[in-house]
């Protein structure tokens, strides 16, 4: 069923799909970080500002994505790494925003009293207290956007861009089963791989997190 | 010194937590501030350190109102330690405890070496220094918490019932542990607690609130055992008030000389004994001078020697240092009733009858006659 001669012909080819794919997803997710964290801290200080922010930012990640492609194709482009990474932007917002909110809510009151009490100014308390106590909740969220950015990319393939998802389109145009599998397979890995780096950083990033349902 | 003057704190929602309160901390000593679930004692302190701004009223602290003070100024030269202990899960024992001296801008090396120094003070074992604190137990945590709280020596530390989430044994111990180190540090103690038998131990004032945040007494312990001002304090200091008091009354008791026996002694030793005292119970002391029980000399055979006997079980307290209440506690260990007193090294000093001990009671509770109802 799977013909290994057409993968090594097309391996170059390949490459280059897994290269792109990586980036679109990725980008989303670093760009999503940049955002969602001063989005985050801020509805944190102004409570007001949370339900709406995350209100907006469920509507977004309701709207089907290739909905969002085809009404972005105008502005970004056909074919263009952009029409993918803005709206997968959107998707990993819906998700990190919240993961910083709750992150921060993870650190207990009577930590952030403490460091109020031994004369942590406001700045400080932030970067040194709130901050690296709310990353594994934080990176909980990550998980969960970089995992759905890595699938989703493919849609993108609709509209001229979506990295190994172009190998479903090409599988299926031609009836032709391994290119289709081989995008599968990879998709997968890919997304298994992520996971597992993000896993590692995790551990190496806070040793002190493995009993923390008990602090 | 801190000194409350006329301190009134009102919340957004408008309850009252502290009301026109005037209290003097004294310097170097332990003010213990006790009372019921809500009677404002974590806002007082708190007002302390500025976590909570009065509404009315001043805080003084050496003469100065700690208004006039930026707070992280304030707050790195006032050392805090709450019940949970509060530690940073992220950062390792050692950083910790090192934490205010690293917001000091010590070096990095200094402020470690004087963690470690405190670690060692409050009875940690250093080894734990390079561990996070969820391998901690919570006993040891709350001592971290207050070796956190002594790292950058300031004068003043504000403890928030800091030992009341750990086991009845180890709060004993972090008591003892506390007490021992203020014998060295001196600091000026605000402890904040409502277990009315930890402030009676620890404080040398105690300053009694009430709901609705008003001061019903203060003094130092043995006072407020004996002199209650009203009926809300008696009833707060509860039904054991009467014994409790006993700890804060030394064992100044006749000690009778005659009423011992060596362990090798003849019975006829001890018949003779007895009959020469007129009483029938007689403390056994071995040859290194350390008691080893009581016999009753109503109750002999007719020959062999002490070592024959029946040694019954015995208490003992040190004459000059115990309390009364040690006394009374090692009479009711002994079938005799009596208490044997003894030296710092444990050889035996005399014997405290039950008589004495009776004497001594009765002396105390007509002392209390006037004061209160008990
Ligand atoms: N932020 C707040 N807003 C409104 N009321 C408050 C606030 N904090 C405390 N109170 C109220 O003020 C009163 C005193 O509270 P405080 O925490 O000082 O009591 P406490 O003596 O420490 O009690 P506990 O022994 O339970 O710790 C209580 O009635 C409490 O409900
Ligand atoms: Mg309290």
């Amino acid at each position: 069923m799977i013909r290994w001669d057409w993968i090594g012909r097309n391996l170059p080819e390949i490459r280059e799909l897994l290269g792109d794919h990586i980036v679109m997803a990725l980008l989303p997710i670093l760009l999503g970080l940049l955002i969602a964290l001063p989005l985050g801290l801020a509805s944190v200080r102004w409570r007001r500002l949370y339900q709406p922010t995350v209100g907006i930012m469920n509507v977004v990640y309701s709207l089907p994505s290739l909905a969002v492609f085809i009404v972005l194709i105008p502005i970004t482009g056909l074919a263009e790494q952009a029409t993918v990474i803005v709206p997968l932007t959107f998707y990993a917002l819906a998700v990190l925003i919240p993961s910083v909110v709750d992150g921060i809510a993870s650190v207990p009151t009577h930590v952030r009293q403490s460091a109020v009490a031994m004369g942590f100014g406001p700045m400080r308390r932030l970067l040194q207290v709130d901050l690296p106590i709310a990353v594994p909740v934080v990176l909980a969220g990550v998980r969960v956007a970089t995992v759905s950015s890595i699938s989703l990319v493919s849609v993108g393939a609709l509209v001229g861009r979506g990295g190994l998802g172009y190998l479903f389109i090409d599988g299926w145009q031609r009836q032709f089963p391994t290119p289709i599998v081989v995008g599968i397979v990879l998709i997968l890995l890919l997304a298994l791989a992520a996971d597992g780096l993000l896993v590692v950083a995790q551990r190496l990033l806070t040793p002190w997190a493995r009993a923390r349902s008990s602090a | 010194m801190i000194t409350f003057e006329g301190v009134t704190k009102r919340y957004a929602d408008g309850t009252i937590a502290v009301n026109d309160l005037h209290l003097e901390v004294p310097t170097a000593e332990i003010t213990v501030l006790v009372g019921p679930s809500g009677c404002g004692k974590t806002t007082s302190l708190r007002m302390i350190n500025r976590m909570i701004d009065a509404t009315e009223g001043k805080i003084l602290l050496d003469g100065v109102d700690v208004r006039t003070i930026d707070p992280p100024t304030l707050r790195r030269g006032i050392g805090y330690v709450i019940q949970q202990a509060g530690l940073f899960p992220h950062r390792k024992i050692v950083d910790n405890v090192a934490t205010v001296p690293y917001l000091l801008g010590w070096d990095k090396s200094k402020a470690r070496a004087r963690a470690m120094e405190l670690l060692e003070r409050v009875g940690l074992d250093t080894a734990l220094a390079e561990r996070y604190p969820f391998q901690l137990s919570g006993g040891q945590q709350q001592r971290v918490g207050v070796a956190r709280a002594l790292a950058a020596d300031p004068p003043v530390l504000l403890m928030d019932e800091p030992f009341s989430a750990v086991d009845p044994i180890v709060r004993t111990s972090l008591q003892d542990e506390l007490l021992r180190l203020q014998s060295d540090l001196h600091k000026t103690i605000v402890f904040v607690t409502h277990d009315i038998d930890e402030a009676v131990k620890l404080g040398d004032r105690v300053a009694v609130l009430r709901v609705g945040g008003t001061l019903a007494q203060v003094a130092d312990p043995a006072t407020l055992l004996s002199a209650p001002a009203d009926d809300f304090v008696r009833e707060f200091l509860g039904r054991d008030r009467g014994i409790r008091r006993l700890s804060f009354v030394p064992a100044d008791l006749p000690l009778r000389t005659d009423l011992t026996v060596p362990d090798d002694a003849d019975i006829s030793k001890v018949a003779g004994v007895a009959a020469a005292s007129g009483l029938t119970w007689l403390a056994v002391v071995d040859s290194g001078g350390r008691p080893s029980g009581w016999v009753n000399a109503a109750d002999l055979p007719l020959s062999g020697t002490v070592a024959d006997l029946r040694l019954m079980p015995y208490g003992t307290f040190v004459a000059g240092r115990d309390s009364l209440r040690s006394a009374l506690d090692a009479a009711l260990l002994a079938p005799s009733g009596g208490a044997i007193a003894v030296d710092d090294e444990g050889r035996v000093t005399g014997v405290a009858t039950a008589g004495a001990l009776a004497a001594a009671t009765s002396g105390i509770a007509a002392e209390g006659v006037g004061t209160g109802r008990g």
